[in-house]
């Protein structure tokens, strides 16, 4: 396999709830929620309520995979930060430590340059706390081999019904 | 790549159903989705053109019940078939954790599967992945259709590695969740080996 298994923990999950429980207000944002590149949502803070956040995360995702694929095309390596322009919402997604990617959902309440400014400083906080994840699952495989060890074929069987 | 949250005590895995254009990916996902309940599967999206063609990728997010604990959920992606689509097919197979290779029956399909096939392991190999060393399982589809190919050519030409292999006729939902449940199956017995 290219790449392990994203893995988190309460710890470093209580940490990032909070940068971007911080990262929302200071922001003046509706709603900031994180993204693993491969689609998959890790934490979302603000009025979540009535949001399809998984669909939102997918989506986000293919929208970064895409935009992605045309920086290589004209010779960029990505494209960090993209911001998309609504009549009331505007979303602002960056990608951070090259795996995870940040979205800011907000109105005319705040602006972009304060969004950009806040996530900025957020951006470094969150990349801390993922390379500390990183060397912790690189150090400790155990913790995740010793629950799923215990899987048998019965669990997976009783998945389906 | 498969995600496993400690915190909330979920485990993530992406699943990509791969195959020539109109073998019925997405019909196996339409299946899927009408028949789970919905508290357990989320919106299915569809990237499609005007005619239906799927575009870019659909989508259509599972949550499967509980295995010691954890919650497991399940996100399935088609990728769009036609052969100028490649650079989208790259896209969706990044970080996949199983496929399954939806064929088309019909023989004048054949070429088009083998060429799917082809083209699969390459773009799995320019990641780094292995056709030999990622699960995957293999669906020939529309076996309701009068001029199919037999099943024992099927399986000497696609099927050279022995994967779990079903008959399908998608359209009705024959042999759609059998091809599921082989591949969530597969994906948790990779992640229990731990890679
Ligand atoms: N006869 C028959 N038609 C099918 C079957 N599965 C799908 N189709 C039809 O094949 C066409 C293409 O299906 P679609 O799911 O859009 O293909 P995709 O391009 O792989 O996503 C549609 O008209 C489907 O109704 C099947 O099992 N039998
Ligand atoms: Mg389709």
């Amino acid at each position: 396999m290219p790449t392990s298994s994203l893995v988190m923990f309460e710890e470093e999950f209580k940490q990032i709830t909070a940068v971007i429980d911080r990262l929302l207000k200071e922001a003046n944002a509706k709603v900031v929620f994180l993204v693993d590149k491969d689609g998959q949502l890790i934490a979302a803070s603000g009025e979540t309520g009535d949001m399809d956040t998984t669909s939102l995360a997918s989506l986000t995702a293919g929208n970064i995979a895409a935009t992605g694929g045309l920086a290589k095309l004209i010779g960029e390596k990505e494209f960090s930060i993209l911001f998309h322009e609504g009549e009331k919402d505007n979303l602002h997604i960056s990608i951070v430590g090259q795996r995870v990617i940040v979205v800011v959902i907000f109105d005319q309440r705040s602006s972009l340059g304060l969004v950009r400014l806040r996530v900025k400083k957020a951006n470094d906080e969150l990349n801390a706390i993922l390379q500390k994840l990183l060397r912790r699952v690189e150090k400790k495989p155990s913790v995740q081999e010793n629950l799923l060890a215990e899987i048998t074929d019965t669990d997976i069987d009783k998945l389906f019904h | 790549m498969s995600f496993i949250n400690y915190s909330s005590r979920e485990i993530n895995c992406k699943i990509v159903y791969y195959g020539p254009g109109l073998c019925g990916k997405t019909t196996n996902l339409s299946f899927i989705f009408k028949k789970t309940n919905p508290e357990h599967r989320g919106k299915m999206i569809s990237l499609a053109t005007e005619t239906e063609r799927t575009l870019f990728f659909d989508f259509l997010p599972l949550s499967l019940g509980d295995i010691k604990g954890f919650k497991t959920r399940f996100h399935l992606y088609t990728v769009p078939g036609q052969i100028f689509y490649d650079a989208s097919r790259k896209l969706i197979l990044k970080g996949v954790d199983g496929i399954v290779f939806v064929a088309d029956s019909q023989i004048e399909r054949m070429d088009a599967n083998i060429e799917s096939f082809e083209n699969m392991k390459a773009n799995l190999k320019e990641q780094g992945y292995d056709i030999s060393n990622i699960p995957y399982v293999i669906q020939y589809n529309k076996r309701d259709l009068a001029n199919v190919v037999p099943l024992a050519e099927f399986k000497k030409v696609l099927n050279v590695n022995g994967a779990p292999d079903f008959e399908a006729v998608a359209a009705t939902g024959v042999g759609v969740f059998e091809t599921l449940k082989a591949i969530v199956k597969l994906v948790l017995i990779e992640l229990k080996k731990g890679t």
